[in-house]
């Protein structure tokens, strides 16, 4: 049975149509990645599975519960979501912005509980920004500050965790230590991850399961060596690949591309 | 960063040494004055009901004044905090905003139409037009399709407070009333009674205390919406939550003190330059330093050029300029 599912998915900006009867199940104790050019609606998609943005027909049910109706504070203990570049911290130093992780577990006073103040030590540990604890976010390198978000959102201690992006704006080595926290938890915790990527040869390696996305609607679904192929990637992006095998991981890679033309 | 040692010092002891800068300055508003008095005819004022003109004074006319400012500041304080958090706008402020325009505005309607209203009338016409004022605002702003962005909510704010003091200034010179109404809107905390204080005491307490309630709230709100509906907030409940007290808290200032702009712009940065951003700490901080501030601005309103009163918004703004210019130019801890 799989826990989060949505179906005939509607959603509109004003009257423009940004996701069009959209149906998907997220597997379980999975990494799926969302993949699509700018504009498909994937963070839309993200946004409204998430409850962040209303939907305007269909249906997106958690645990046989629509989340619509379900109290957010209790949605909010199942699902944690890292918007796209989240907006600057002020001058919240890294305990305190991490210290709100546990909102949703807290009552009306918000008196931290000895939980409270392990998961958030749990959170800064894995996510080894302990360090930073008395640092004002703010002052932080982007990749140091990302992994602050992501330790927030560990607080949160849920089954699944959405981010939008999460990669965006780091260099090279430091994307792949997120995404490899990202798969850390996955493997260890069972946690359930849903994420937007960009970089196609990022989706290939992580993702248990690909979404890919072209006007506001779902062209195929499926492991990355279905969904980074040469075909599956001239409907989605235009482009002509040129798709290998990493020698490493053994995943699908994509060596090089052009733009298709006179199409 | 501002003075990476001040932010290291404990939280308890920060807010400690405020507490007891607002009751030194508490005590030494009582002191000073026009009229003659040193500490001993204070304490007697206070600790016996000695019938003598000194006590009486004290008791009349300086206690309820100065329990007033204490109020008046906290409330202004906490309410530019909320404001500036709730916005995500580091230069939102009550005057700003058309609050304190609008309940201006108000206040002469009331002295035109109703000059013999009682002062629980005129301190619900301060909220009915803060509220009227917030809400052309917010109104206005959101006309635009995307929402209002920072710099839409001070533009309209401006030119919505401007239009309301205009209505003000014209209804007092069509009525002939421009000095009453003065005297409400520009007065500062001349003449307050006990019955004023009375009246207006267990609101601005209330209203602050449900505001330390929501702090946690707040910070949530000021990181991002889409972040708060994710921590699960209740985004539309807190917020009109928050706009409610705000109305009441300067409503409630407006009444005892008229306009004093840049109060509450002005502390609250005061205080994020010392204790950060989390509105946890923020919020009782902008408390005690609001009052701190405001008694010893009112203190020096009433002696610098004794038996004459200078208007205390000019204390305020000269006092407070420097350390705000200060701190602009510091960063701080604040907004970046």
């Amino acid at each position: 049975m799989v826990r989060l599912q949505a179906k005939d998915l509607q959603i509109r900006y004003g009257d423009r149509m940004i996701v069009d009867e959209l149906s998907i199940s997220i597997p379980d104790e999975q990494i799926t990645v969302i993949i699509g050019s700018n504009g498909c609606g994937k963070s839309t998609l993200l946004k409204a599975l998430t409850r962040i943005i209303p939907h305007q027909s269909g249906s997106i049910v958690l645990d046989g519960e629509s989340i619509v109706k379900e109290p957010t504070k209790r949605l909010a203990r199942k699902i944690a979501v890292l918007p796209q570049t989240p907006e600057s911290a002020g001058a919240l130093t890294v305990g305190e912005l991490v210290s709100y992780g546990r909102f949703p577990h807290q009552n009306r006073f918000g008196q931290l509980t000895k939980r409270d103040l392990e998961m958030i030590d749990w959170a800064l540990d894995v996510t080894g920004t302990k360090f930073f604890k008395s640092h004002p976010v703010d002052s932080l390198s982007g990749g140091q500050r990302q992994r602050v978000w992501i330790a927030m959102a560990l607080a949160q201690e849920t089954d699944m965790i959405f981010l939008d992006e999460p990669t965006t704006y780091l260099d090279m080595a430091h994307q792949l230590e997120i995404l490899e926290l990202l798969q850390r938890l996955n493997a260890t915790e069972k946690r359930t991850i849903v994420m937007v990527l960009h970089d196609l040869n990022h989706a290939a390696r992580f993702a248990d399961y690909i979404i890919g996305m072209k006007f506001g609607k779902i062209v195929k679904t499926g492991p990355s060596e279905e969904i980074i192929t040469k075909p599956v990637l001239r409907e989605l992006f235009q482009i002509d690949a040129e798709i290998g095998e990493d020698p490493r991981t053994g995943k699908p890679i994509c060596i090089t591309y052009n733009l298709v033309r006179g199409e | 960063m501002l003075n990476y040692r001040i932010q290291r010092i404990p939280y308890s002891i920060k807010l400690g040494v405020s507490v007891i800068l607002m009751i030194v300055l508490f005590g030494m508003a009582l002191v000073f004055g026009a009229a003659d008095t040193n500490v001993r005819d204070v304490l007697s004022a206070i600790f016996t009901t000695a019938p003598n003109d000194q006590a009486i004074m004290l008791r009349e006319i300086r206690f309820p004044r100065e329990v007033a400012a204490a109020l008046v500041g906290a409330a202004l304080a906490v309410s530019g905090a909320i404001i500036q958090g709730m916005t995500r706008n580091p230069l939102a402020d009550p005057g700003l905003l058309g609050l304190t325009a609008g309940a201006n505005a108000a206040l002469a309607i009331m002295v035109a139409f109703w000059p013999s209203v009682n002062y629980f009338g005129v301190m619900l016409t301060c909220f009915i037009g803060a509220a009227v004022g917030a809400i052309l605002v917010f109104g206005f702003s959101s006309f635009h399709p995307e929402g209002f962005t920072s710099l839409r909510i001070i533009l309209a704010g401006a030119t919505i407070s401007a239009f309301l003091y205009a209505i003000a200034e014209g209804i007092g010179i069509y009525f002939k009333i421009s000095q009453q109404v003065s005297m409400w809107t520009a007065g500062g905390m001349i003449g307050t009674t006990w019955n004023q204080v009375s009246l207006i005491a267990p609101i601005v307490l209330i209203g602050v205390a449900i505001s330390l309630m929501c702090s946690r709230q707040l910070t949530i709100l000021s990181l991002s919406e889409e972040m708060a509906v994710g921590l699960g907030q209740r985004i539309r409940l807190i917020k009109s939550i928050l706009f409610v007290l705000v109305i009441i808290l300067t409503g409630a200032s407006v009444a005892l003190v008229g306009n004093l702009a840049f109060f509450g712009l002005m502390v609250p940065h005061i205080v994020r330059s010392v204790v950060g951003t989390d509105y946890r700490f923020v919020l009782p901080m902008s408390a005690i330093v609001g009052a701190a501030f405001m008694l010893l601005a009112d203190t020096v309103a009433r002696t610098i050029n004794a038996p004459y009163e200078t208007p205390v918004a000019a204390v305020v703004a000269i006092m407070g300029l420097p350390f705000f210019l200060y701190i602009v130019r510091k960063g701080g801890r604040s907004f970046t």
